[in-house]
């Protein structure tokens, strides 16, 4: 009987705590979508903003998260693969390689304000970038590097090593063995990891902030080397500066609807590939 | 004349071969330099500072006033306030992450997990900045009338939002340490007359406690790391807080909101690298026992190779 009373009691705690997390999370997303919804237009999407801050649209700061994030990739992407291929298919197991393996992992997990203290030195500064979409860019490379690296390495190791060998015993080469079957076999993992690294990116801040990010510009960024207006940073601007805080408010709202629908896409997306792969490996 | 072209091809393969082998090489090599240029970056910058401020007077000095004239460096209060703030996060974090995790891993029917799992992972994609902006509009006026406090900016608020944050990170990475325990010792547990609860308590969660551990422990690290959102919520006070209802200047938040005020070059610049460099220190920590902890759990289970 006792037995059953602790049972009951520990289920219900349980329970509570699944739904408390699921009202907490819920109410984030209740409250931006309410009252962002509002906000949103065509309108809202395509402008400028007017009227200091208060009115227009947001468009030049989707235009420049669409920017950082593409610069970005295409930087982390050719840079982590390789890599990772590296690490995987040519590498030895040496104690050299396992080091540097360590350290990229435990690069993963350095605070994102610290890439970007490296990006106000090295790009910013050292390299004369300035404050602009080029420094802004390789700062979230990097920041996103060693997590394109990880799940790359991941996808590489989930290829059964008969693959490899079969495609040798047949007289392929060591290059042909992962253009021709290591690489195909591992895409839809390298991709999820690729989705992943793009819903990060688009909605991190702190790298941002000394790199590439200002409140305002007039107009759309022209070459790599502007600074540009970017959707996180703009939301953090509008509540911390200006002068209209209530209508800055509601543009805010909107910015960080624009920015969860946005993100929340993308990590479906990346799901969504993950699923149909495992549905077509079973 | 044909043996010759057949080895000429053979050749051209091997060469082929090599060229490819040193291109991969070589862009290994240029990301692990990126990577290690960080780390020198963080050295460089932040170590001039200790020419003019001793070791023991940064970390421990009680005032942080770097633009007064003369300037004090000392980063205690931030160290506090990062340490009030990431306790207060775990509490919640941890609670209501692995209550979750057991939850969608012992009670949830088939259908509930296959919606409840992606929607946590889509729940741990949300940016920081999101939430911060939710714990500014919404979190801080509702505590501020709620416990009738000054500000609703403080450490609380800050904890709080933080640790919601923190939940799916918690939860995803608990949730597979739960659903690696094999089923045998769920049957054999049961077999000997435990009822579901106690085969949770007694040998699930203890057979999966370091995986449990690593979520725990990672959280944390992400905590310690986390800029936007105590940036905007935390209230940015740089004093050692005596209450969860301080307003407090987390490390990162003080870097991420000096560094656009302060002098290329200068001591102050120099000092919020050597923030930088405590950070890093302290997150790379969390990251290598994390490590540690998750590979004595694959062992135990017998899930290394």
């Amino acid at each position: 009987m006792n037995k059953k009373i602790t049972q009951s009691i520990g289920y219900s705690l349980v329970c509570l705590t699944i739904l408390t997390t699921l009202f907490f999370l819920g109410s984030i997303i209740y409250f931006i979508a309410a009252k962002g919804i509002g906000i949103l237009s065509w309108e809202f999407l395509t402008e400028v903003p007017k009227k200091g801050m208060t009115a227009g649209g947001v468009a030049p700061a989707i235009v420049g998260t669409f920017y950082l994030t593409l610069g970005a990739i295409l930087f982390a992407v050719p840079l982590g693969l390789a890599c990772a291929i590296y690490l995987c298919e040519y590498s030895p197991k040496s104690f050299v390689v396992n080091m540097i393996r360590m350290s990229i992992y435990n690069l993963a997990g350095v605070p994102s304000v610290v890439f970007g203290l490296f990006g106000l030195v090295v790009f910013v500064k050292f390299f004369n970038f300035g404050v602009s979409i080029l420094s802004g860019s390789l700062t979230l490379g990097i920041m996103v590097l060693p997590k394109i690296i990880a799940s790359s390495e991941e996808a590489l190791l989930a290829v059964p090593q008969s693959y490899r060998e079969a495609s040798l015993a047949v007289g392929a080469t060591h290059w042909q063995t992962i253009k021709n079957i290591v690489l195909p076999t591992s895409m839809p993992g390298i991709l999820t990891g690729i989705i992943l690294g793009v819903g990060h990116v688009a909605g991190e801040t702190a790298p941002i902030l000394f790199t590439a990010a200002t409140f305002y510009t007039r107009g759309y960024p022209d070459s790599v080397f502007s600074e540009v207006m970017a959707l996180p940073y703009h939301i953090y601007a509008l509540m911390t500066e200006g002068v209209h805080p209530i209508e800055q408010t509601q543009i805010a709202y909107g910015c960080s609807l624009i920015l969860l629908l946005l993100v929340s896409s993308i990590s479906a997306l990346a799901i969504i590939v993950r699923q149909k792969q495992r549905s077509a490996n079973e | 004349m044909e043996v010759a072209a057949k080895m000429l091809r053979v050749v051209t393969a091997m060469t082929k071969e090599k060229i490819y082998r040193w291109i991969f090489a070589i862009l290994a090599f240029s990301s692990v330099f990126f990577l290690v240029g960080i780390t020198i970056t963080l050295f460089v910058e932040g170590l001039p500072l200790f020419r003019e401020v001793k070791v023991f007077d940064f970390l421990f000095g009680t005032l942080w006033y770097p633009t007064y004239d003369p300037p004090d460096f000392g980063i205690f209060p931030l160290i506090m306030a990062t340490l009030w703030v990431t306790v207060g996060a775990l509490a919640i974090g941890v609670i209501l992450g692995v209550g979750s995790a057991m939850y969608i891993n012992e009670l949830a029917g088939k259908r509930q997990r296959a919606i409840l799992k992606p929607v946590i992972e889509i729940l741990a994609a949300i940016p920081s900045i999101i939430f911060g902006f939710f714990g500014m509009v919404i979190v801080a006026p509702f505590l501020q009338n709620l416990f009738d406090i000054p500000v609703g900016l403080c450490a609380f608020t800050a904890s709080l939002t933080l640790g919601i944050m923190a939940i799916p990170t918690i939860c995803s990475i608990s949730e597979d340490a739960l659903s690696y325990v094999p089923n045998s010792f769920r049957e054999a547990s049961l077999a000997l007359g435990a009822n579901r609860w106690q085969t949770l308590t007694k040998v699930v969660i203890p057979a999966a406690g370091s995986g449990i551990s690593t979520a725990i422990i990672l959280g944390m690290s992400k905590a310690v790391g986390e800029t936007m959102t105590v940036l905007m919520v935390a209230g940015g006070a740089a004093v050692v807080p005596h209450s969860f209802f301080d307003p407090v200047r987390p490390m990162t938040a003080a870097i991420a909101a000096e560094m656009g005020e302060a002098v290329v070059g200068s001591t102050h610049f120099h000092a919020l690298f050597a923030i930088g460099l405590v950070l890093f220190f302290m997150t790379m920590f969390f990251n290598v026992i994390a490590e540690i902890v998750s590979r004595r759990f694959r062992l135990k289970l017998g899930l290394a190779g």
